[in-house]
Order: C-alpha cells, then sequence, then structure tokens
C-alpha cells in the first residue's frame, strides 16, 4: 500500500538528490558534445575561489544571508503581533483574519508584478507617489527595485507582505491552546499587559515561535520566484537580488553548467539541513510536555 | 484575553486592525481597480486608486491577444495549470493517504525504515534536487507529465496523514477485520471517511502550492502550448512595452481560482496551515 509513494519519493527524491551528489563531482554541460569528465572538487574549489565563479556566488549567499536576516526577526515578529491582535474576541475578527492571510494564497509570480506597480520608478509610481504626497511635493521619482541600495530591502517587503499571513495563523494555533485561566490568574496578581506577555504569552508558545522562526528561515533560503520574475521583466538590480537558487538555475539553464550547477545545489542542501537540524533539536524539547 | 474591553479599548482595536488590514488588502484592491481600468491610468499615482472609467476591456484584449498559435491561448494556459492542479492533488491524496496507512496502521518488514527514509527526504526541499532532475528528464521537457510526476508523491503530505491516523482508535479496524474486512477494504470504507479533515488540509495546501509552482516548469518548459499560467504571466509581465491594464486582468485571472476556493474553504485553509505547524 505504500509502495507508489515510496517508489515515487525515491524516484524524484531520493535518487535526484544523489545524483546531485555525483554531477558535482563531474564537469557536465548540456548540449556539449564533450562527455562528462570526472571533476573531483573542481566544481566547489571555482564556486569559492575562482574569481569569475566565487564572486556571484559569494554574492549569492551574502544576498541570502541578507534577506534572512531582516526577514526572520521581521516577518515573525510581525506575525506574533497580528496574532495577539487577531486572538480577541471581536465581532468581524475572522473577516480580519482572512483579509491578513489572504495574500498567502497569491502565487509569487502574481505577487511580483503588483508590487513591481507600487515600487515603479516613475513619480507616478504608487509608493513615490505616496511619499510625494505626504512629503509635500519634495519626493521625485525614485526606483526602489533598480537601486542597488533598495532592491533588497523592496523583495524583503514583499515577501513579508506574501508570508506573514501563512506564520501569523500557526501562532495563533499556539496562542489558542494556552489556557485562559494562566490569563486570569496573572489578572488577579494585577499583572500589566506587559507582564502577562512576558510571563504567560510568550512562555506559552516558545516552541511554536521557534518554530516559526526556523521554518522561516529555511524558506527564506528557498527565496527565487520573486527574484527571477523581476530580474527578467522588472528592471530589479540583479547583483544585489541574486540568490543561492537563482544562481543555480541560471547556471544550470543558461550557462548549461549542470555540474557547477549540482555543486550549487548541494551547498545549498547543506545549509537546509543545517537549518532545519537545528530547528528540530530546539523545537523538540518544547514538543514534549 | 480575560477582561470586558471597554468601547474605547474596543475601539482602538478596530481602529490598529484596520489600519494594518489595509496594508494587506490596498494592492489586492490596487490589482482588481487596475484591471478594470485604461493603461495609461494605472501608473498615475494616486488616482490608480479612482474607481473611474471601468470597463472589462482589459480581460477582453487579455483573452483575444492570447489567442492564436504565435502568442498562446489564454485558456490554454488555465486548463493546464488546472489539470496540473488536479493531477498533483488528488492523485497525492491517494498515494500519500495509503502510504501513511501502511506505515501507521499496518505491520510489515521494514516499515520502521521506510518510515525514517521518508522522515529523512522531507528534509530535502524541491529546490535541491531541481537541477539533477532537469538533467535527468531532460529529454522529456515540455511534456505534461514530467510537469506532474514529481509531485505527486510528497514526504511532508504522508506525514500529515501520518500522524491523523495514528489519532485513530485500533478498535474501529479491529471490528471491521472480524466482518472480514482486508485492509483496502478497511482503508477505502472506514479510514477515508473518518479522515475527511486531514484530506481537506492535506488537499488544500497541495492546490495552494502547485498553482503557485513556478521554478520547475522554468526549468522544463519552452514551448508554449504546455505553459502553465504562472509562468506565463512572468512571460507576459515583461513584455516591451508593459501593458500594465492587461497585465493586471491576467493577474486577476491567475489568482481567481484560488481566491474561489479559499473563500468557500477558509476554514480548511487556516486549520490545515494551524494543524500541520503545531503538531509538527
Amino acid at each position: 500500500m505504500s509502495a507508489p509513494a515510496v517508489v515515487g519519493l525515491i524516484v524524484f527524491v531520493g535518487v535526484p538528490f544523489g545524483y546531485a551528489v555525483v554531477l558535482s563531482f563531474y564537469n557536465v554541460r548540456l548540449g556539449s558534445p564533450l562527455e562528462p569528465s570526472f571533476f573531483g572538487l573542481e566544481q566547489y574549489r571555482r564556486l569559492f575561489t575562482d574569481p569569475d565563479l566565487s564572486g556571484p556566488f559569494l554574492r549569492a549567499l551574502l544576498n541570502n544571508l541578507t534577506f534572512a536576516v531582516f526577514v526572520v526577526p521581521v516577518q515573525t515578529a510581525l506575525a506574533l503581533a497580528l496574532a495577539i491582535l487577531l486572538n480577541r474576541k471581536l465581532k468581524a475578527i475572522g473577516l480580519f483574519r482572512s483579509l491578513f492571510f489572504m495574500p498567502v494564497v497569491f502565487p509569487m509570480a502574481l505577487v511580483a508584478v503588483i508590487w513591481r506597480l507600487i515600487l515603479a520608478r516613475s513619480d507616478q509610481g504608487m509608493l513615490n507617489s505616496a511619499l510625494d504626497a505626504v512629503s509635500f511635493g519634495n519626493w521625485g521619482a525614485f526606483d526602489w527595485l533598480g537601486d542597488s541600495a533598495t532592491a533588497m530591502a523592496s523583495i524583503v517587503v514583499l515577501s513579508i507582505w506574501q508570508g506573514v499571513g501563512f506564520q501569523m495563523v500557526i501562532l495563533l494555533a499556539g496562542l489558542q491552546q494556552i489556557p485562559g485561566e494562566l490569563y486570569e490568574a496573572a489578572e488577579l496578581d494585577r499583572a500589566s499587559r506587559w507582564q502577562q506577555f512576558r510571563h504567560v504569552t510568550l512562555p506559552g508558545i516558545h516552541s511554536t515561535l521557534v518554530f516559526v522562526a526556523m521554518l522561516t528561515s529555511v524558506l527564506s533560503f528557498r527565496v527565487f520566484d520573486q527574484v527571477y520574475v523581476l530580474v527578467r521583466g522588472g528592471g530589479l538590480d540583479e547583483d544585489a537580488t541574486r540568490t543561492v537558487m537563482y544562481q543555480a538555475v541560471t547556471t544550470a539553464f543558461d550557462q548549461n553548467n549542470i555540474g557547477q550547477a549540482s555543486a550549487i545545489t548541494v551547498v545549498f542542501f547543506l545549509i537546509v539541513v543545517v537549518l532545519t537540524l537545528i530547528q528540530r533539536r530546539v523545537v523538540r524539547p518544547g514538543n514534549e510536555d | 484575553m480575560g477582561t470586558t474591553p471597554t468601547p474605547l479599548r474596543r475601539f482602538m482595536d478596530y481602529a490598529v486592525l484596520s489600519v494594518l488590514a489595509s496594508v494587506f488588502v490596498l494592492p489586492v484592491i490596487y490589482l482588481f481597480l487596475g484591471s478594470l481600468k485604461p493603461s495609461d491610468e494605472i501608473l498615475n499615482g494616486l488616482s490608480g486608486f479612482l474607481p473611474t472609467d471601468l470597463s472589462f476591456d482589459n480581460y477582453s484584449a487579455v483573452l483575444s491577444s492570447l489567442n492564436s498559435d504565435s502568442t498562446g491561448y489564454f485558456w490554454r494556459f488555465m486548463g493546464i495549470s488546472l489539470l496540473l492542479a488536479f493531477v498533483v492533488v488528488t492523485g497525492g491524496l491517494f498515494v500519500n493517504s495509503m502510504a501513511a496507512y501502511g506505515l501507521s496502521r499496518l505491520k510489515w518488514r521494514g516499515r520502521e525504515a521506510v518510515f525514517t527514509l521518508i522522515l529523512l527526504l522531507m528534509l530535502v526541499p524541491f529546490e535541491s534536487v531541481a537541477v539533477p532532475l532537469f538533467y535527468m528528464f531532460n529529454d522529456q521537457r515540455n511534456t505534461l507529465y514530467i510537469l506532474a510526476l514529481p509531485f505527486i508523491a510528497n514526504a511532508f503530505s504522508v506525514y500529515q496523514f501520518h500522524t491523523f491516523f495514528r489519532s485513530i482508535p485500533p478498535s474501529i479496524e479491529e471490528a471491521a477485520r472480524i466482518d472480514g474486512a482486508g485492509p483496502w477494504r478497511t482503508f477505502f470504507a472506514i479510514i477515508v471517511p473518518m479522515s475527511k479533515p486531514a484530506f481537506a488540509s492535506v488537499a488544500i495546501l497541495t492546490f495552494l502550492i502547485q498553482w503557485g509552482s513556478f521554478l520547475w516548469p522554468v526549468l522544463m518548459v519552452s514551448d508554449p502550448s504546455v505553459r502553465p499560467l504562472p509562468q506565463e504571466m512572468s512571460v507576459f509581465q515583461g513584455q516591451q512595452p508593459p501593458d500594465w491594464g492587461q497585465i493586471l486582468a491576467f493577474g486577476v485571472l491567475l489568482v481567481l481560482p484560488v481566491l474561489i476556493v479559499f473563500a468557500f474553504f477558509q476554514r480548511w485553509f487556516v486549520q490545515g496551515v494551524a494543524s500541520s505547524a503545531v503538531k509538527g
């Protein structure tokens, strides 16, 4: 009974994963008449030391890191704030929950397009004209996506916009598992709202919070769609936003260099696996009680 | 929380919630309004929000401009996306629930080893196998089945079903066994009907991810006749000069199916997301 799924997983996940490791030791080019040749660790050496290749690759790693460093804390904190706001008995609270969650169902290819318009470089772009209005006409056209200083920030903002509802829902479920009596007891002890938050809410959702933060870091490392869509069609600064997955795809696809792309993929996987293992280790003690 | 909020406090709550909600809703309103406006009024500062000059012209323009062999057919892109979503969701429900049943309720040799393998495969994100898969199936490019097949068996779905099935009391199956039902019959006649919530949440998450699927078609599809919708969206928005009205109309058509599903199954969406996390 388990066979079809197990076979599927081995063929489409297990085998290609092993294959990635093998390919990364070879010089394989797509559509080249040359047979693949054994390359040893050469692909990895180039990735980290050959100036032509390591430059863009290390930049991509750095971009991923920058993305995660901003997205993980900001998105988690924002999701927590929203979850707390939504965890009350108010009329229409269900409507608000759906509104915050709505962007999660939007495909990233579309989110990128909507934000391409909001951040458009002309003075008629939505953000620029809003800033123009509040600054009484002192704000001109600014190229948010094309300027290397703000390109990554733009990707961070649109990614948080799309993803925060997902984290919010998880945290909301965590909040609802905190027994109400704990708050009543805290209130009898005259704990302020802040003290209730510190001593009841935070410990109550500690493991959920850690889970959400780690999940966000794993997901943030996989960022690809929005960068690809906006670099190809929306005037996004490529150097400032190229991520590891973007690098792997362009290496495999535009340069037909499968061996190199596989090495990038293996490095990518190792990073994700380390993040996941940290997550398991950190979350487990909280889950067992 | 514990106390009854005062009217002022309640008003403040609504005010804060509304301001925050507008951040999430305004871009969506902008998308819908823009799709109904002439293109030159969309990138036109804050007046992009004024509901003037509304018409469905952009929609008919998208449908007629994507209506030839050279530009592709809109309904075909949509049909391909719907077909892929249908195959991946229903196929996935079948094989992953069966796998989870075998792993959680039946006893056989090697069961523990297979389950451990599935837990390990859950660690592998699709991105890290995309390049070797692309190389392995390079001669299958531009076929529909290669777009669907890699996503049907899904370790995370197996895990979600496994968690759910473990909570079903064994006595229910024992009664079936005494009545002479084999494992298949027990599964389809008893376990599946009992597990609707698990099926619903796995179906919704799978549908959501599959509908937005982008990386794999980017690698595997160059021929517009098998191109799914999100990838066509990215091609369409890259045209020079961009026709914003049509691009936004295209975007609305892209998101409408998920929004409709979302509107009907909202509670399942939220529960599905939440349960997969809190139990995981």
